[in-house]
Formats: structure tokens, C-alpha cells, sequence
């Protein structure tokens, strides 16, 4: 599905990415933690396209193509969805219309029909349902004064609307309640399949509790420093990062 | 996609050079202005001498007057010798049906997308087209009568109304209310003319096309509503304007009054050439567009969704005399490329609890600039006087401006004043989000560009709002990335 090799990403010069591989097959799970600032949303944001970012080496196959060649709207129509760690509000753009804009032109790029009106709604509801959200939001701006938690509810919403191949989920637990945490960890479960894989960032264990991964990777200055499985986030949790940098900046010294 | 989209899309293309130019033969003026052109033009409209005069009388006080140079744009001198006053495309007798229409002239409203008779009938719109100065084809107007509504062209109220068209004319826009509107009254060619009777609403949209056909001609067009006493009607103003290279002149007139309980809504959407990339060619725009509430309770609201143009000036404004009159004026400005727009509203409060609101939104790409000027004015006997106004800028880019000249004049203490403004660009952000969903980035850029005018695209009726959305896109077309 994806294949990252030895991805160095620099901001304004500074370097962020300091070589990463990464190997995700289909339906595979992959959580990465790491400390803040060391590169998780960065990386996150160079798979799904982000201008900002400066590739300075290294290479990015997605299901057999060289992903970092694609437009972000060609990458997202591929497949590729990010639930970002903070969604911006867009003022004035109802939260119904932009996700049947989104649907029907995700459609359109696996060369399916355009859903109509009734079809829409109808599949609308039963995502909606699968995400635990409130049908009024759909009549609201999208974003625009959504809380914390609920913003990253809709974020879900989305993902289970595009079905997408490969599900990159920033920090998506952050803010979320226990029951909303539950929630979304279902949801998520429920769209695991055999051939969707997600990379999950999180800061916290509790999450790897609903949704299990195959592999937890350990992300620190750039680089991924410690990968394996989900007793890794276990200890992790019990014995903080420090122990991780220790070694790592050992070696470095 | 609709038609006219299609050629609106069409005149946006730069190598779509010239536009269409229909090779109807026209009977015109030679170019230029003086006292005899102004008697020719009343003289070849058939018109009553006290026309004839009050036409002399304008063009006189406008020789006096001095082109106003406080709008924030810049442009060369208009050379007024050098315009065509008067021209018509020629008429073989008066026409009963379209059959007898020219089929040039057809031919070219179909490459405009206007909609004619079934269509018409279809979307339940009455149109009276004008093309150059002379109103060729009135739609609708028989059914419009059984109710008492008159709606024709100008020329034809002068000759069939006259008393209406000599009580209200300059009535709420005075002859020498500035230098454009001045020249305009002293040769204005053809418009609209709207009468509603006492009581009647009127069952549907009246829309007015408009166009520029003849090459260097300048459009001078006039047009007055007057809905009587616990009356309504809504009236949709559209324009398309082929590509040419000389800049051209438009410095319409239109005037409003609605008498007690009555409401007028008056919708634009503006769309003449704005000239190519660099700034050339393209149409100035000077208008004078004011509204009277001159009963109580009567509600006057101007819409305007403002693609086009080269220069634009334009004040849609309410004098709000009735008490409890209501003025609303709600905008969306688009300037791309070298596109200048000062524009923006004003509204008088003169009578008691009047109430006005004002949402302005504008819209800044490419090397353009972009100004709201808008002048709130609360008479001493205004009791209660009630403004709100929002005025919010959107810049896409670095290169373009956005400036707002809000003014206030309170000379009641009681008033109630209220202002907004906001200045954002275009996120980054917003793009990269809905980019992420699969939207192209022009889809993406048009999401939040009709985000940001949603208020606005709100007032207008909805078959306009649906093509207001996609005038924006095309104007704003190949302005990011
Ligand atoms: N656009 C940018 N300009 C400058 N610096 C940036 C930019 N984007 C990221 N950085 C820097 O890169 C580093 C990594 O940031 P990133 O957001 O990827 O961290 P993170 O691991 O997601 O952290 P957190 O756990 O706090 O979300 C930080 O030091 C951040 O300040
Ligand atoms: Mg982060």
C-alpha cells in the first residue's frame, strides 16, 4: 500500500523528516506516537500533500506509484484520507453540501455514478449513525464553532463517507470524551477490512485498547527510532519517552 | 452546464478575441455631444418637448459640471466626443411576434443564453431585452396588464405613459445630481419603465438583459420603478457584454419609489467586459442608482453580485423618508486581474424607525482593487433610527487591494449604529482541507469564495443565485496557483 523509504522533509530549511521508512500492507494498522514536535503531523501532512513541506530525499510508493508526483486532490481521489488534528472552519458552507460535493466527486473518480439527492441522504444518515454525530450539523457551516470533539466526529464522518484505501488519523482521539472515544474507535473498527490500512498518531495507549494495532512505531526528531507491537505502546505508557531518547541520543553523541 | 454559462465562459477566453459583433445595420448618430445631438436623439425617440427640454436642461447644467475624482480608481479620460449617442438597430415596422425579429439579432441572443418566449414561459420570466438603445421585444407585457403593471421600455412609457414618466423622472435621482448622472439624463437612450397600481403584487420575477452590441457606442440607459401604495415586485437586472478593445462608457440612471407598504427588490448581476489580463479595453461603469421609501412601512433592497466591468462606480443607496421604512443593500464585488471597483451604498434616514442594513462583501484577486465606500446618514428627525453593517474583504493573493471608506453622519442621538468589518485571505489551510477531500483546487477556491458572498447569494431569487455562484467561478478562474 505504502512504501516510504529514507524521506528526509525539511520547513524554511529546517530539517523536520530525518529519514523515515516506513512499510504499510493493505489492512495493516500502524500507530505512531512520539513526543511533541517530533514530526508526526509533518509526516502525516508530506503523504497527504501539503505545499509547505520541502522533500529533500527519499521516496513515497503508494500502491505502486510515486505518490509525492500526485496533486493532493489527485492523492485524496486515490484513495489517500487524512483526518486532520485540528479541521479548519470554513464559514459559509453548509457541512451537507460540501460532503455530497466530496462523495460524488470521489465517485466520479472510481468511475461510479453520481448519487442523487435521496440516494445521498440515505447514505449520509447511515454514516452518521456509524459515527454517533447529531443530523444538525449537517445543516451547519462546515466546522464553523464545532467543538473540539466534535469537529474530529466529522473528520470520521468523512472518512466513512470516502471509504478510503489508506486512513491517516492525526491525533483524531485528542479531545474526545470517553464515550466519543468508544465511539470512533468502533467506527474505525467497523472499517477495517482486509485491504484499507490506517496510520494512527496518537499520544495515548487508551486508544490502542479499542482499535489494535499490528505496529506501534515510536517517532522522535525525525525519525522513527523504536518500532513493535502493541506491547510497545504499553510500555510507552508506563515508562514515558525518556528512556527512548536516552538511547537514541546516546548513540547520536 | 446552462448555455449562457457556456458564453459567458466563451468571454472569458482570451483567444475568443473580438466577442461577437452582430452586423445588424444600425441607424446612428455621428459621434459626439452637443446641444444638437441631444435634440436629435429626443427628436429620433419621437419624444414631447417638455422632454426634449428637461434633456437640454440636464446636458446644460452638465456642461457646468466636472467628473468626480474621489472614487479610489484610476483610469484615462473618457473622450465624450468620441462616443456614439445614439444608435438603434433598424426596425422594418413594429413587431408582433419574434418570427419578425431579426435573425442576426436572435442569432445573438442565443449566443447570450437569453431565454425567449418558451423558455421564458418555463422559467415564468417576463423579459424585455435591450439591445443597444432600443428595446426590441417586450415579453409577458399583456398578461402583465390585466393586472395594471406596465412594464416596457422606456422609449415606449414616454410615448404611452408620459404623465407617470414626467411626474417621476429625476424625481428621486435629480438631473444634476452628479456629472454621470447628468450626462445620462441629458442623452439617455432606452431602459426599463415599471409601474405597479395600488395593492398588486406582482406574480413574477421582470428581468431585464442588457447589452452592449454597437462598436464605440456608449450605453446611457434609464430606468424607473415606481410601485404604488401595498405593492411589490422584484426586478432582476442581468449583463453580459461582448469582449471588445475600447474601453467603453456605461452611466446608467435607476430610480425607485415605493409609496406606503410597498416593497421593491432590485437584483443585479453584473457582468460587462472587464478587459483582459493586463487591463485592456473593458467597460467603465458609472452609475447612479438610488431608491425613494417614500411611505411608511415601504422597503427598498438592492442586491448586486458584481463580476465585471473594468472601473466600476456604483452607490446603490435608500433615502429612507417613510417612517419605518426598511433599506437594505447586500453585495458581492469581484475584482480580478486589473479590475477597479469603488462601490458600496448609502442610506438617509430621514423618517422615524427606519431601519437599514448593509452587508458588503468583496473579493480581491490578481493585481485589482477593491473598495467599499458606504455612508450611513441619520437626519435629525430620524427618531430611532436603526443601521447595521458588515463589510467583510477577501484577498486571494498578494498583489491585490481591499480598502473600505465607511462613513457616518448621526445628527439624532437616539440612532442605533452598528458596524462590522473584516479582512481575510484565502487560507492556505481551507484550501489544503478540501483539497484532502478530492476537490480540485478550483472547486476548492469556489467553496470557500461562495462560503464567503453565501449571505448575499441569499437575497437573490434562485435560478440568479445558482448563476451569481458560477459567475464567480469563472471571474475568479486561474486566480490561485
Ligand atoms: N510550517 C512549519 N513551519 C515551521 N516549522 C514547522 C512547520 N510545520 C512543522 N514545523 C515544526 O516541525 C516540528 C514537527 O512538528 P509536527 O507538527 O510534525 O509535530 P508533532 O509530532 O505532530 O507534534 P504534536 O504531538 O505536538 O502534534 C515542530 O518543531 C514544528 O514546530
Ligand atoms: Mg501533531
Amino acid at each position: 500500500m505504502l512504501t516510504v523509504k529514507d524521506l528526509k522533509v525539511a520547513v524554511e530549511d529546517k530539517t523536520i523528516l530525518n529519514g523515515i521508512n516506513l512499510e504499510v500492507k493493505p489492512g495493516e494498522v500502524h500507530a505512531i506516537m512520539g513526543p511533541n514536535g517530533s514530526g508526526k503531523s509533518t509526516f502525516a501532512n508530506v503523504i497527504a500533500g501539503r505545499e509547505d513541506y520541502e522533500v529533500e530525499s527519499g521516496s513515497v510508493l503508494y500502491k505502486g506509484e510515486d505518490l509525492l508526483e500526485m496533486e493532493v486532490d489527485e492523492r485524496a481521489l486515490a484513495g489517500i484520507f487524512m483526518a486532520f488534528q485540528y479541521p479548519v472552519e470554513i464559514p459559509g458552507v453548509s457541512t451537507s453540501n460540501f460532503l455530497k460535493s466530496i462523495v460524488n466527486a470521489n465517485r466520479e473518480a472510481r468511475g461510479l455514478e453520481e448519487m442523487n439527492a435521496m440516494q445521498m441522504l440515505k447514505y449520509i444518515r447511515e454514516k452518521i449513525e456509524l459515527v454517533g454525530m447529531d443530523e444538525k450539523f449537517l445543516r451547519r457551516s462546515l466546522n464553523e464553532g464545532f467543538s473540539g470533539g466534535e469537529k474530529k466526529r466529522s473528520e470520521m464522518l468523512q472518512m466513512a463517507l470516502l471509504e478510503p484505501s489508506l486512513a491517516i488519523l492525526d491525533e483524531t482521539d485528542s479531545g474526545l470524551d470517553i464515550d466519543a472515544l468508544r465511539i470512533v474507535s468502533e467506527a474505525v473498527n467497523k472499517l477495517r477490512t482486509q485491504d484499507r490500512s490506517f496510520i494512527i498518531v496518537t499520544h495515548y495507549q487508551r486508544l490502542l485498547n479499542y482499535i489494535e494495532p499490528d505496529f506501534v512505531h515510536v517517532l522522535y526528531k525525525g525519525r522513527i527510532v523504536k518500532s513493535g507491537d502493541k506491547s510497545l505502546a504499553l510500555e510507552l505508557e508506563d515508562k514515558g519517552y525518556d528512556w527512548i531518547k536516552e538511547e537514541v541520543d546516546a548513540v547520536a553523541v | 452546464m446552462s448555455d449562457s454559462m457556456q458564453t459567458l465562459e466563451q468571454h472569458t477566453k482570451s483567444d475568443y478575441k473580438y466577442g461577437f459583433t452582430s452586423n445588424i445595420e444600425t441607424d446612428k448618430l455621428p459621434k459626439g455631444l452637443s446641444e444638437d445631438v441631444v435634440r436629435a436623439i429626443s427628436a429620433k425617440k419621437n419624444e414631447p418637448e417638455w422632454l426634449t427640454e428637461w434633456r437640454l436642461k440636464a446636458y446644460r447644467q452638465f456642461l457646468e459640471m466636472t467628473e468626480p475624482k474621489w472614487p479610489n480608481v484610476d483610469y484615462p479620460p473618457v473622450d465624450l466626443q468620441d462616443i456614439i449617442y445614439y444608435a438603434a438597430p433598424k426596425k422594418k415596422k413594429k413587431l408582433d411576434s419574434l418570427d419578425e425579429v431579426d435573425p442576426e439579432l436572435l442569432d445573438t441572443f442565443n449566443k447570450l443564453g437569453i431565454p425567449l418566449e418558451e423558455q421564458k414561459m418555463l422559467a415564468g420570466v417576463a423579459v424585455d431585452a435591450v439591445i443597444d438603445s432600443v428595446s426590441v421585444k417586450t415579453t409577458y407585457k399583456e398578461k402583465l396588464a390585466e393586472l395594471g403593471i406596465i412594464f416596457c421600455s422606456f422609449s415606449e412609457a414616454v410615448q404611452e405613459h408620459p404623465e407617470l414618466v414626467k411626474k417621476y423622472i429625476g424625481s428621486v435621482v435629480p438631473a444634476n445630481d452628479n456629472y454621470f448622472a447628468a450626462l445620462n439624463s441629458a442623452v439617455f437612450s432606452d431602459g426599463s419603465f415599471v409601474y405597479l397600481p395600488k395593492g398588486v403584487k406582482c406574480p413574477m420575477e421582470l428581468s431585464t438583459y442588457f447589452r452592449i452590441n454597437e462598436r464605440d457606442t456608449g450605453q446611457f440607459e434609464r430606468t424607473l420603478i415606481v410601485a404604488e401604495e401595498g405593492s411589490q415586485v422584484s426586478y432582476l437586472e442581468g449583463c453580459t457584454a461582448p469582449m471588445r478593445d475600447e474601453n467603453q462608457l456605461h452611466a446608467a440612471v435607476v430610480e425607485l419609489v415605493a409609496m406606503d407598504d410597498a416593497t421593491i427588490k432590485y437584483s443585479t448581476v453584473q457582468n460587462w467586459y472587464p478587459g483582459d489580463k493586463d487591463g485592456k479595453g473593458g467597460i467603465y461603469n458609472f452609475v447612479t442608482k438610488r431608491g425613494l421609501c417614500k411611505g411608511v412601512n415601504s422597503k427598498i433592497t438592492w442586491t448586486q453580485v458584481e463580476t465585471g466591468s473594468a472601473v466600476t462606480w456604483k452607490y446603490p443607496s435608500c433615502v429612507l423618508l417613510g417612517d419605518n421604512s426598511v433599506g437594505e443593500f447586500y453585495s458581492v464585488a469581484v475584482t480580478n486581474n486589473r479590475q477597479q471597483a469603488d462601490t458600496g451604498t448609502k442610506m438617509t434616514h430621514l423618517g422615524k424607525n427606519t431601519r437599514s442594513t448593509i452587508i458588503s462583501k468583496g473579493i480581491s484577486a490578481g493585481y485589482s482593487h477593491n473598495s467599499y465606500r458606504g455612508l450611513v446618514k441619520i437626519g435629525k428627525k430620524a427618531e430611532n433610527a436603526h443601521n447595521f453593517s458588515v463589510c467583510d474583504s477577501l484577498l486571494m493573493g498578494d498583489k491585490c487591494g481591499a480598502h473600505t471608506f465607511p462613513y457616518l453622519e448621526v445628527q439624532n442621538n437616539t440612532a442605533k449604529v452598528e458596524h462590522e468589518a473584516t479582512t481575510s485571505k484565502i487560507g492556505e489551510d481551507q484550501l489544503f482541507y478540501l483539497m484532502q477531500r478530492g476537490l480540485s483546487e478550483e472547486n476548492a477556491v469556489n467553496t470557500i469564495v461562495n462560503g464567503f458572498a453565501k449571505e448575499v447569494f441569499n437575497e437573490l431569487p434562485m435560478e440568479f443565485a445558482v448563476e451569481a455562484q458560477k459567475l464567480l467561478a469563472i471571474s475568479l478562474e486561474g486566480s490561485v496557483g
